[in-house]
């Protein structure tokens, strides 16, 4: 069964970790949840660079915080937050394209 | 001493608080009032600029009720990165609005200033012995950079608010700071753990954030016990849950098990979060770990000219499709307009409706809808010159005859007349880099005054 990962997810979100870098928490809604997701390593380095147009080196981090059942990703900003070019200078409206993840399930 | 009690008001100074909760803090005797005040969150102009990003109204507003509470109950008062940014600009803006209200309340109270601005020949000086060092993925500290940069203020840890403390302020107002040095430091002075200190510092600076329903603009209490603290939002219809507590961990960091700050980091890879009721949730495990090296973080912006923008629409379906053709024409047709006048500037449009919101992150590379907002900017070293090179991008776009065109008559819809803004002075980051210091007090000068 495919589930689209806001039927598994509480929050998404994104924002600035400092002005050079940007995270996104993904925070699952069970236990069990967030445990399939994590441990079949769905959220992964290639994921984000299809879903972001990055490459490899620009993905800081994919941390798993089991104590929220989140999973956190840090990507490099494009740019510094405020320099001539920005969209977004709080790093607020940059989670959208994880919203399109679709997760297999066991039935 | 077996509990510490802290009450944090908001989380962030001027976002205000409902009375009920604030008053249900002081019910509770805190040891401690506490906010802080800033963040770099809204980019580089308040830095830069010297201007607070929170309206002085409403700074007045919180911090009316924190002193009148405070100081006839002998309650310290610690304020972190006054007026936003921390800057000596924004210390005086704040230290203005408190000493207000001190005559207007008659209330009467020694007050600590703690500047944190590093002037920019010591930064230098540093910068040339090798001694600031790039936060990645920032770039090496260039002289250049530092010559161009407005002024330069660094983070200040717990240190200089205990000295202030110690010398018998009841009211601390410091310029940047570790957001949450002003729970912390208290608290350490009063004999707690560092670690268990700086996480509940960390969680009370975002006030009522880690509650569910969340919000920045309510009150949060912390009680701190030997080996755990307790955190418990002041307003009924919210909760702190394990998760919730826990979920805050994550805010606006990039590793939520290693958290850096100034003199070493905190390690959470042993913390647990468990309930206590089902409003209250307890935290335990949190360590402090002293870097072998004591380092402050720098922030400082520069200024790169003055910017004019004008705001428009188009849904015309042929122009949608030429959209990039006429962006570039337009570009081209202002540059060899003024190629023999001596203005230096950046021209740039913002395409709502296609990838305005995330530009090169995003993942749909084309105009999806049936119209789109337009944002031309122009940027350049004096207002004059930005408005002229806007002026010229806004009357070229208009009538720019692109191919395929039926609308002979006009490309875009204006919303507003006129239809130019000035959107003044632009910043941008340019230092953002750690510095060694060998005394954690010694760049944060204090001033006492007698209120």
């Amino acid at each position: 069964m495919t589930k689209n990962i806001t039927e598994l997810t509480n929050i998404i979100r994104s924002k600035n970790s400092g002005p050079y870098e940007l995270t996104m928490d993904l925070m699952f809604n069970s236990a069990e949840n967030y445990h399939y997701v994590s441990e079949n390593n769905i959220i992964n380095t290639d994921l984000i660079c299809k879903l972001y147009r990055i490459t490899p080196d620009q993905v800081i981090g994919i941390v798993h915080f089991e104590p929220a059942y989140a999973i956190k990703v840090t990507i490099v900003r494009p740019i510094c937050s405020g320099d001539l070019g920005e969209t977004d200078v709080y790093g607020a409206q940059q989670h959208a394209p994880l919203l399109s993840i679709q997760v297999d399930m066991p039935d | 001493m077996d509990e510490f009690r802290i009450l944090s008001a908001t989380a962030i100074l001027g976002y205000g608080f409902p009375i009920s909760s604030f008053e249900a803090g002081l019910a509770r005797k805190p040891h401690l009032i506490a906010v802080d005040a800033g963040s770099t969150d809204p980019g580089p102009y308040y830095l830069g600029a010297g201007v607070s990003f929170t309206d002085r109204d409403a700074v007045k507003r919180d911090l009316e009720l924190m002193l009148k509470a405070g100081i006839p109950a002998g309650i310290p008062i610690v304020i972190g990165t006054a007026g936003g940014s921390g800057g000596d600009a924004h210390l005086a803006w704040n230290q203005a609005i408190i000493e207000e209200i001190a005559k207007e309340q008659g209330l009467h109270f020694n007050m600590a200033v703690i500047h944190a601005e590093i002037p920019k020949d010591d930064v230098l000086k540093k910068l040339k012995d090798g001694h600031v060092h790039p936060l990645p993925p920032a770039k090496q500290l260039e002289a250049e950079d530092l010559e161009q940069t407005v002024s330069v203020v660094a983070q200040m840890g717990i240190e200089p608010i205990i000295k202030a403390l110690d010398a018998g302020a009841q009211v601390v107002l410091a310029g940047r700071c570790y957001d949450p040095a002003v729970f912390a430091a208290p608290a350490v002075r009063a004999g707690f753990d560092k670690g268990l200190a700086v996480h509940l510092g960390k969680i009370l600076e975002c006030a009522s954030i880690a509650a569910t329903p969340g919000s920045g603009s309510d009150c949060m209490f912390g009680y701190l016990r030997s080996d755990h603290f307790d955190v418990e939002p002041l307003n009924d219809i919210r909760q702190c849950t394990p998760v919730s507590v826990a979920a805050h961990t994550l805010y606006e960091k990039t590793d939520p098990y290693i958290l850096p700050g100034p003199g070493g980091h905190l390690d959470l890879r042993q913390c647990r979060f468990e309930p206590v009721t089902d409003r209250i949730t307890r935290v335990s495990g949190s360590k402090y770990v002293n870097a072998a090296q004591y380092t402050v973080k720098l922030e400082g912006a520069k200024r790169i000219g003055f910017r004019t923008v004008s705001i428009a629409g188009a849904r015309d379906p042929i122009l949608l499709e030429q959209i990039d053709e006429i962006i570039e024409g337009v570009t081209e047709r202002v540059k060899d307009n003024f190629k023999d006048r001596d203005i230096k500037y950046e021209l740039l449009f913002t395409i709502y409706g296609r990838d305005g919101v995330m530009g090169s992150l995003e993942p749909v590379r084309k105009v999806a809808g049936h119209e789109i907002g337009i944002v031309i900017e122009a940027v350049s070293d004096t207002q004059a010159h930005a408005d002229t090179i806007c002026a010229a991008a806004r009357s070229t776009m208009l009538h720019y005859g692109y191919t395929g065109r039926r609308a002979t008559a006009g490309n875009l819809a204006f919303p507003y007349s006129p239809s130019d803004f000035h959107a003044g002075e632009v910043y941008v980051f340019r230092v953002y880099h750690l510095m060694d210091v060998d005394d954690p007090c010694a760049w944060f000068p204090m001033d006492m005054v007698e209120v």
